[in-house]
Parts: C-alpha cells; structure tokens; sequence
C-alpha cells in the first residue's frame, strides 16, 4: 500500500467521500444540515475532533502492538474518541458560548459519529504511517465539512420551494444525498 | 410508555413496528446504508446487531443500580464495545468473506446510535427480562429494515436475490443500485412509501371520526 500524500487526501476529500461514498456519519450529516450556520461549525469541530482522535489512535496502535494487545483496539479508541470530544466540548464552551448552544445535542454526538471512529479504524487496517494517518483525517474531516455544507446550502434553498407535503423530511433529504452523492461519484479515480 | 404494566408482546412489537428504528426513527443510518448491496449482507449484519443490543441491555439493565450517573455513558460504551470486539472475532472465524463484505462497519457497530439510545432510554430504567425483550424487538425491526433495502438492491442492482439469479440473461442490471447513490434512493423511496401510507390511515380515521379534521 503506497499512495501517495495526496492522493490519499484527493481520495479522502472527494473521490472516497466519507459521507457521500463511504457511509460514515449520516446522523449528523441529516441532523445538523437544516441551517448553513451550523452546518460549518459542526463540520470543523468534527474535522477537529478527528485529528486528535487519528494522531491518539496512531500512537495507542503502536503501543498495543508492541504488546500484542490488539483485541482491545476497539474500547481504547473509542475511550479516546469519547475524551477529545470532552475537550472539544469545553473549548467550546469557553470561547463561543452561542456555538456550543445551537450545536446542542450534536456535539456530545460526535462520540458516536462513524466517521471519527471510520478514520481511526481505517488508517489502521490500511497501515497509514504517521504522516498518512494525518492527511486521511484531515481530508476526512475536509470531506465531511463539504458534504455537510453543500447540504445545508440546497436545503436552505428548498425550504422556500413548494414541495409536496408526503415527501418533506427526511424522504427529500435523501433523495437529495441520493442526487449529490451521484454527483461526487464523477470523482471516481480521480486519486489514482 | 405512560402505562405501568406493558405487556411482553408489546414491549417486543414496539421495536418492531411502531418505533422501527430504520423506517420511523430513522436511527443507525450508516450501516443501513452502506451494508444493504445484497440480501445477505443485510441479514448478517442484522443479526450481529441484534446480539449487542440484546447483550449489551440485558448486562446494562443488571448493573443498572451500580453504574454511577456521571460516567453512564463510557460504561455504556465500554460494554457495547466489548460485546462488540466479540461478534467482530467470531464472523471472522466462521467466515472470512462475509468479514470482507462487512469489513469496517462490524467495529462500527459500537457507535450506532439504537445500541446507545436503547441503553439510554430504556435498558437503564428496566429489569433484565423486559429490557432484553425491547432490544430483541428493536434488533429484529432493524433487521427487517435492512432487509427491505438489501432485498430491493440486489433485485435491481443485480438481478438476483440472496445469490439466486431471478430474472435469466435477458436482465440488464441497474448498477447503480447497488452503488452508494442507489442506498439513498431506495430508503428515501422507503420513507415516501411509509409517509403516503401513514398519511392514508390518518385521512381514513378523520373520516370515521366526523371528518371534522382536513389534511
């Protein structure tokens, strides 16, 4: 396995979007993409979150290796998911009170998004070096934003459209992933 | 639930029709999604869910009296974690491909949102034997959800059902069913399908009521 940095980010970015190709972390990307002014803070705090949470499995994954531990992989990731969640929490809470209000519920959430978890377990069954392991959560967390963004922005944009009433909700909202995700597949191969 | 006494059955229906954690909660999408190309897949992972939710709430609802309120969460993850370390071993020994097909989301299993909600909202609250049932309802209603999706992919995506050829070489497949896009679209499909249906049953009963309410 020897892609290249950016290959792996274009992948991680586009081709392989995590939410539109891959699957990972649909409750947020339906639950948070009504308004494009929470959409994007959500999208960084998640991309934040995977970060942290891709360098701490890095290195936990070399520790429990050295010591043959590997069956335990699973509940310290998801341990350290659930701390630097924690930080982020406070961190926000510090410094934008009014974010950390209108992300709400979704923020503790972040815990159970696939898609922090995906990154984790993905850059360890590819068997990312460090530097690897950082672009794939950074272009992840990318991906992610750019999904949830060009969501929030068409459904803000459909909220003024006349639309029958059995099919408002989440029927059109996948509907809509459906049309968008079509779209990100004429990515394919466009990271070799 | 504001009555005291529920009876079993509708403890195990609850999860299995009325609050079906795929079609009415819309809850745990991504594997939903992601699984459902064929029958099989749908079904496997249907039943590797249903066993951490059943475990995971009886064992959640046993210690439900020792676990802190501060650190609730992490205990329940914890657990669901283990159980969840268990499944991921055992498809693996008894076979690999099924492993392959899977790959990633078994261990994804761990953050999908019905195990937790379930824990949260139900099993922490209930003795054993009831909580046990509840989960074993909701298992199976995500597991009938999953099979309405894979069913219909594999049909159109493939032509076949359950690795069965239904339609002979005449069959042009619709591929992009079987594609990620195609996910979307057969559960949007699914909703419309429930919103008309639900929408139906509500006009019928404004009717015999007096016909007093208009849609």
């Amino acid at each position: 396995m020897s892609e290249s940095v950016a290959q792996i980010f274009i992948n991680a970015l586009l081709a392989n979007n995590f939410v539109l190709a891959m699957f990972l972390g649909l409750c947020p990307f339906l639950g948070v993409s009504g308004k494009l002014d929470t959409a994007f803070p959500m999208g960084v705090a998640t991309t934040f979150v995977m970060l942290v949470a891709s360098l701490c499995a890095y290195g936990l994954n070399v520790l429990l290796t050295t010591f043959q531990l590997e069956f335990l992989r699973l509940i310290s990731y998801i341990v350290i998911i659930a701390s630097a969640v924690q930080l982020v929490e406070m961190v926000l809470k510090k410094y934008s009170p009014a974010l950390f209000r209108a992300l709400g519920i979704y923020l503790p959430l972040i815990t159970t998004n696939c898609a922090v978890l995906g990154v984790a377990l993905f850059q360890t069954a590819r068997e990312y070096d460090f530097l690897q392991s950082l672009t794939f959560a950074i272009g992840g967390g990318a991906g992610f934003t750019l999904a949830l963004v060009l969501m929030a922005s068409v459904r803000e944009r459909l909220q003024l459209s006349d639309v029958p009433s059995v099919a408002q909700g989440t029927a059109l909202s996948l509907m809509l992933a459906g049309i968008l995700s079509l779209a990100f597949m004429g990515f394919a191969g466009l990271g070799g | 639930m504001s009555q005291t006494t529920v009876s079993t059955w509708e403890e195990f229906m609850e999860g299995v029709w009325r609050q079906n954690p795929v079609f009415v909660m819309v809850l745990g999408m991504c594997p939903v999604l992601a699984v459902t190309v064929s029958g099989i897949n749908a079904l496997s992972m249907g039943v590797a869910t249903t066993f951490v939710l059943v475990c995971s709430c009886g064992l959640i609802s046993l210690l439900r009296k020792m676990i802190p309120k501060e650190v609730r969460i992490a205990t329940y993850i914890v657990i669901i974690a283990t159980f969840v370390t268990v499944v991921d071993y055992v498809i693996q020994a008894v076979s690999l491909a099924l492993y392959d097909a899977l790959g990633a989301f078994i261990q994804l299993i761990v953050v999908n949102c019905i195990i937790l909600g379930r824990a949260e909202a139900h099993a922490s609250k209930t003795p054993p034997l009831p909580a046990m049932t509840n989960a074993l309802g909701m298992g199976i209603g995500f597991t009938i959800g999953l099979l309405a999706l894979g069913c219909v992919r594999e049909i159109l995506g493939a032509g076949t059902l359950f690795g069965l050829s239904l339609f002979g070489t005449g069959f042009q497949p619709w591929v992009v069913m079987v594609l990620p896009p195609g996910g979307f679209f057969v559960l949007g499909a699914w909703l419309l399908v429930f919103a008309a249906w639900e929408r139906r049953k509500q006009r019928k009963l404004a009717a015999q009521g007096g016909g007093v309410q208009h849609v």
